[in-house]
């Protein structure tokens, strides 16, 4: 089904027009329990494993709204700095798909719990976009279908398909943004700038595992285009499937390009919903979309409406953690770190664990080289997160303090972490049970340097005539026969000593 | 026919208590008595006779070893087939569920099984509870005890039928326009709908779920107090569900007594489309009343004459929504195309239109209807205002009446088929009923004597949470009238089977 497309290229289309974005960022809560159900919510279980009856849609079935859900989704809403609806109901969204077991999704339409709110997205070069958030609100998900025997994996063509309901009736929050103007040629990278900043803020308060290969957070991206000056929108195409940030940039300036092209070439945008193919990293198109689609959205009699009373929702903003950039703001300026090495900490996601080890005792420079060097290295060999190698922020300080008394140096102190990694114990442990402390009994070193001198008679000839440098073969000598545990500095200045050189 | 089937539930109980018979006795008494009959009458859709007999035994069991038991343990009760029960098949009275056994048990069922009472099985009904006849089961109509020939009412018809046939001395059913009340009236029983989220309808078949509630259906006021208390109640499952106990009940029940109670008459809800059989036994029960020191006003409801109107809009509007799970995807029928391709949509289609009856049918269309953009402000939205309107008439009622008044239904029973090809006909007989389901507020419906040798009911209507009045007021009348007719009205009831 090869689609042609015609396209702008960016620059040309900005020269000419305005975008206007909008999205609907859909969030997985982590709750224990299902929204309306006691069945688990879990991720990956065999299929058909985490439903009730009421998962399924058995007749004779009721919903029960789970109160963790709404607390999670209030948080989202406060940290979202939008009002919260002191009473709000569920809506019935009618229609007919077979993931989804009632032929209804329970939402919220007239009445979301968290409504007029904003987000300030930092850009990468410091500039400040502060997006509009119209709501957020609480629905739940439906059944996921995979259909086989086709090609494509695509409905179309399939010969049959297969249907599981455990993440029916997962909870969702669902967070929609006012239409967004004056973005211009940077639409593509806030668009990536809001969905990551959106992510960051659904984990950092814990309400969700914010995993977007696992569908946590999901993105449908609206772009519109209009000439450049006007207010009137243009026609917008609603672009599904926007499964990570990257993908989130990249629709979103291909259907810049895209809209560019059907206007310039006299024709108009169909309002329809599209869908986002990382491999080709193009569109296609879905079903039209139209503000007539019915969907006989009527308030949920099974369900009495939900209130909020102001203690409850003032004792949930006291929960709230420190908003990330705030947090981040805070920790670059105590911290130290210049802007490049702050965004480098932040993109190895070590940043955490800078914080925890500087909190255990580590200077912020040394916190930084520790996580930043040595573990991110072995992190990346290994193919896991720094913070999931099983470095605690406890080693570190206690590697540092063993190198600061001169008890290891940096070489020992990389198989000192080896052995901490092989579960020999603590730092100082493995110190012992490897026998690695750096040798700094003068006499046994002196030993060593006087076999070394002796075993290269015109080096350290040279070293008597003043080549200093010279003597670093003799250092390597030492190094060796010491098996590495010789402080070199040390080793230099004996050296010296014991061939009257004045270094 | 054995004697035992002609006991109240209470008389039972009294008498299992002293174990002066067993509960294997009853309940085979009443199997024997459907065996008999229910050819005839078709209240039942299942027997559930190895079931019912086993819990009887072990009831018999636990009371010869001293156990404690629940008043009610071994009286044995049917099941309108509405609400799910494990073990038992649910049908709806549908072919779209036909041969469906639900894996979970309704809580009322839960109930009925921590009481210890035995299930003698599941009762006919129009098909997802929508009619007024049960002539609109997908498995033929159940027939009147009192004229074969006529409809039991609807849609709780197989309810009412097994209880006034004496095949059950107990009946759960469900009522959201009057599908308790309206039965009841016309095959001479009582029939309580409780105040709306007085009882759990977690695994009560959904049509309306605004207006549904499940309630008693029996003989004897006192025996639906007693089986109320065993089903009311708070369950966590059910959102809409009442936080406060259900209240004396039984208490009331006993007492009967109705002297300087204020009774009102609702105006609107007698004479114009009232049978003049039906208006004189009204008259008389109010005479009674006042005879017994009630004080009987007359109270304006000018809203309900909307009542019907909107009841036609709120109700097919959630029932579009709540059948819309039957689809043929997950359970029950499933029909397939009979040519062209087999998408899921036409599958869904296809199982849609061959489950479905045309009372169903036409429901789905005219709530589908209602909920559209640009219809849902002129229909949903403007019935909502009538049930607002509906409430404030009940309220102002309520401030100088303590129970309200007035025929359960306009009409005596009609001939099967009279009726079938004129809805509008039809949905008149709920023109009394429908108001409390709208308001959520409870009413009783009680035998009111004979019109033309047919059942007339009297309704009894009480404030939210206030469902203590009902009893009160309606065993008053009771005992007032059958002290005139020497007897319960069920005993002048024809005989059936050729057996009494």
């Amino acid at each position: 089904m090869a689609e042609t497309q015609e396209l702008v290229a960016f620059d040309e289309a900005m020269a000419k027009y305005d975008p206007v974005l909008g999205f609907e960022v859909h969030v997985e809560l982590n709750t224990k329990t299902k929204m309306f159900s006691a069945a688990p919510n879990a991720f990956g279980d065999v299929p058909n494993t985490n439903v009730s009856p009421v998962d399924l849609g058995l007749p004779g079935t009721l919903p029960v709204v789970n109160k963790s859900a709404v607390e999670y989704s209030i948080m989202i809403g406060l940290a979202l700095n939008c009002k919260i609806a002191e009473s709000c109901f569920f809506a019935r969204k009618n229609y007919f798909y077979p993931d989804t077991p009632k032929n209804f999704q329970t939402s919220q339409y007239e009445d979301p719990i968290c409504y007029d709110g904003y987000l300030d997205i930092e850009l990468e070069d410091g500039e400040v976009f502060r997006v509009e958030i119209e709501r957020a609100h609480m629905e739940e998900d439906a059944g996921k279908l995979t259909h086989l025997g086709g090609a494509t994996g695509r409905i179309q063509g399939a010969e049959y398909s297969l249907v599981d309901y455990n993440r029916a009736g997962v909870p969702l929050v669902e967070i929609v943004t006012k239409p967004i103007v004056g973005a211009g040629s940077r639409a593509p990278e806030l668009a990536r700038a809001y969905v990551a900043a959106v992510r960051e803020i659904v984990k950092n308060l814990g309400v969700s595992d914010a995993r977007m290969e696992r569908g946590n957070v999901r993105c449908d991206a609206n772009v519109s285009l209009m000439p450049k000056g006007a207010t009137q929108f243009g026609i917008r195409s609603e672009t599904k499937n926007v499964n990570s940030l990257r993908a989130v940039e990249r629709a979103v300036r291909f259907e810049i390009e895209r809209h560019a092209a059907v206007l310039e070439s006299g024709q108009k945008v169909v309002q329809e919903t599209r869908h986002w193919h990382e491999d080709t990293r193009s569109t296609t198109s879905g079903r039209p979309k139209s503000d007539a689609d019915d969907y006989r959205y009527f308030p949920e009699p099974d369900l009495v409406p939900v209130v909020t009373t102001e203690a409850w929702v003032e004792e949930l903003r006291s929960r709230l953690p420190e908003p990330p950039a705030e947090r981040r703001k805070r920790l670059k300026a105590d911290w130290g770190y210049s802007d490049a090495e702050f965004r480098d900490v932040v993109n190895a996601g070590v940043m955490d664990s800078i914080e925890e080890t500087i909190a255990a005792g580590a200077s912020a420079a040394v916190a930084r080289k520790w996580w930043m060097g040595e573990i991110s290295r072995r992190a990346k060999e290994a193919e896991v997160e720094p913070s999931e190698l099983g470095v605690s922020p406890q080693t570190v300080v206690e590697l540092d303090r063993l190198v600061q008394a001169g008890k290891i140096n940096d070489k020992l102190a990389r198989q000192v972490l080896d052995g901490v990694l092989a579960g020999e114990g603590s730092p100082e442990e493995v110190v012992d049970k490897r026998g690695l402390a750096v040798v700094s009994d003068d006499s046994a070193l002196l030993d060593a340097i006087d076999a070394a001198l002796a075993a290269q008679p015109d080096v350290a000839e040279k070293i008597r005539g003043g080549k200093v440098q010279a003597a670093g073969a003799i250092v390597g000598g030492v190094m060796k026969a010491t098996r590495g545990q010789a402080d070199a500095g040390r080793v230099r200045e004996l050296i010296f000593e014991r061939l009257g050189v004045q270094a | 026919m054995s004697e035992l089937i002609t006991h109240s539930a209470a008389k039972l109980a009294e008498l299992l208590a002293a174990s002066e018979v067993s509960s294997t006795e009853v309940t085979q008494a009443h199997l024997d008595r459907i065996a008999a009959v229910d050819g005839d009458v078709n209240a039942f859709l299942h027997v559930n006779t190895d079931e019912a007999l086993a819990v009887a035994a072990d009831v018999d069991k636990a009371r010869a070893a001293g156990e404690e038991l629940h008043a009610l343990a071994g009286v044995p009760i049917a099941i309108k087939d509405l609400i799910v029960t494990v073990g038992q098949p649910t049908t709806a009275g549908s072919k779209m569920l036909e041969g469906w056994m639900s894996p979970y048990d309704a809580t009322v069922i839960k109930k009925i099984r921590a009481a210890r009472m035995p299930m003698l099985g599941k009762t006919n009904l129009d098909e997802f509870a929508m009619g007024s006849s049960t002539e609109h089961s997908a498995f033929g109509p159940t027939r009147n005890p009192w004229d074969l020939e006529r409809i039991p009412g609807g849609s709780g018809g197989g309810s009412a039928a097994a209880v006034s046939a004496f095949e059950a001395p107990l009946a759960l059913g469900t009522d959201t326009g009057g599908s308790i009340r309206q039965p009841a009236a016309v095959t001479g029983s009582v029939g309580v709908k409780p105040t709306y989220g007085g009882v759990s309808r977690y695994g009560a078949i959904a049509m309306a779920s605004s207006l549904d509630q499940i309630g008693p259906v029996t003989r004897t006021v006192l025996d639906a107090a007693l089986l109320h208390e065993v089903i009311g109640g708070h369950d966590p499952a059910d959102s809409t569900s009442l936080t406060d106990p259900v209240g004396a009940l039984v208490e009331a029940a006993r007492s009967g007594d109705v002297h300087g109670m204020r009774i009102g008459v609702i105006k609107e809800l007698q004479g114009e489309g009232y049978s003049a059989g039906v208006q004189a036994r009204f008259d008389e029960a109010l005479e009674l009343l006042r005879g017994a020191g009630a004080n009987v006003v007359e109270v304006s409801c000018p809203n309900f004459k909307y009542a019907l109107g909107a009841y036609y809009l709120v109700m097919p509007s959630e029932a579009s929504s709540n059948l819309a799970k039957y689809d043929g995807v997950r359970y029950g029928h499933r029909a397939l195309p009979e040519d062209g391709s087999m998408t899921i949509e036409r599958v869904m289609g296809a199982t849609r239109a061959a489950g479905f009856g045309d009372e169903v049918k036409r429901r789905i269309i005219l709530g589908t209807y209602a909920l559209s953009a640009g219809y849902y402000d002129a229909y949903y939205g403007s019935a909502q205002k009538v049930r607002t309107l509906v409430q404030r008439d009940f309220a102002a009622a309520f401030e100088t009446a303590d129970v309200l008044i007035s025929p359960t239904a306009p009409t005596t029973a009609f001939k099967l088929g009279e009726k079938l090809d004129d809805p509008m006909a039809m949905y008149l007989n709920d023109v009394a009923t429908i108001p409390a389901n709208l308001a959520g507020v409870p009413g009783i419906s009680v035998p009111g004597g004979l019109a033309d040798g047919l059942p007339v009911g009297i309704q009894f209507l009480a404030p939210a949470r206030e469902d203590a009045r009902l009893y009160r007021a309606g065993a008053g009348l009771e005992n007032l009238l059958e002290a005139t007719w020497g007897g319960p009205l069920l005993a002048q009831a024809p005989a059936l089977g050729g057996v009494k």
